[in-house]
């Protein structure tokens, strides 16, 4: 059964408050290298038959929201 | 003036609009089902505030694909009153019927106090009864409006900025959760959709802090002379 993941990202052009503040903590412990910390979400699907476009449709249609985020589609090899 | 107050799995200012509308306005108000695909019998419809699906993947995603909203799209679109108010707002911005898209406060916290608002425009039926600034409600995680460069210049152009968070008179602060261009509400090009963070419905009657909401609710009435 076909694996594909949906990597969603806030755009970079948006402040990521949430992870503003992981940023904040890593460098409270010491990892003074990072420069941005930025959190996304996966969404993970398990489908019958595998056909990009319609996953492009599933982003379009609900699982993404073109004004405040970026996806990648990854299908699992 | 008959108000559909929407009902989503989640929804938790729906009794508040539900009272606020029949008790402190005098309008007639029913409970519609996000499941139901007519709203024929209404004229005007409340979107109220919660955790509609529980905020799960972006708030007010999924409620603005429940089957009652294509029917708000056909309402919205014949000039009919519609408002939404926080997870309202949110779901109105998913559903396309507004421009842009709320997202988590500037601060990280939930932040539930109350906000001063001036309206811009004066000349939707929402805001025309705001002639000094009001103070309402708020309480949200995610009310950050933002949009894209092209349409906040739109939607500042067109004067579709219905509200925008001021400071108090009594010197508290502004903008609460870091909105662009400290935008609380804005309205649709036809003046007749308004979605705001900031609750109306919590602002009704005196014993609960403050009577500023009905002169934005009362642009339901207004829809009747208009």
């Amino acid at each position: 059964m076909p694996i594909v993941r949906v990597r969603v990202m806030l755009k970079p052009s948006l402040l990521d408050s949430a992870g503003r503040t992981v940023l904040g903590s890593l460098h409270k412990l010491g990892f003074s290298e990072v420069d941005q910390a930025r959190i996304g979400k996966v969404v993970e699907l398990h489908l019958t038959e595998y056909d990009e476009d319609r996953v492009r449709e599933m982003c379009a249609k609900l699982l993404t929201n073109p004004v405040i985020e970026d996806f990648e589609i990854e299908a699992l090899p | 003036m008959r108000v559909a107050v929407l009902r989503f799995p989640g929804s938790n200012c729906d009794q508040d609009a539900l009272h606020a509308l029949q008790d402190d306005l005098g309008l007639k108000v029913g409970y519609v089902w996000h499941t139901e695909t007519s709203l024929a019998g209404y004229d005007g419809v409340f979107v109220p505030g919660g955790f509609s699906y529980g905020d799960y993947l972006r708030c007010g995603a999924m409620a603005a694909r429940a089957p009652v909203m294509d029917e708000v799209r056909r309402f919205a679109a014949e000039g009919r009153p519609v408002i939404g108010a926080c997870n309202g707002f949110q779901i109105l911005c998913e559903a396309g019927l507004l421009p842009g898209a709320l997202v988590a406060n500037e601060g990280q916290k939930f932040v539930c106090r109350d906000v001063w608002l001036e309206a811009v425009d004066r000349t939707s039926r929402w805001t025309r009864g705001v002639e000094r600034p009001i103070r309402l409600p708020i309480a949200h995680g995610e009310g950050r409006y933002v949009c894209e460069p092209e349409d906040l210049a739109r939607v500042e152009g067109e004067g579709r900025v219905a509200f925008r968070y001021v400071g108090g008179p009594d010197g508290g602060p502004g903008n609460p959760n870091g909105s662009m261009d400290d935008i609380a509400g804005v309205l649709n090009p036809a003046g007749n959709v308004l979605g705001l963070m900031p609750h109306p419905e919590r602002a009704t009657k005196a014993i609960l802090g403050g009577t500023d909401g009905r002169l934005v609710l009362a642009g339901f009435q207004m829809a009747l002379v208009s």
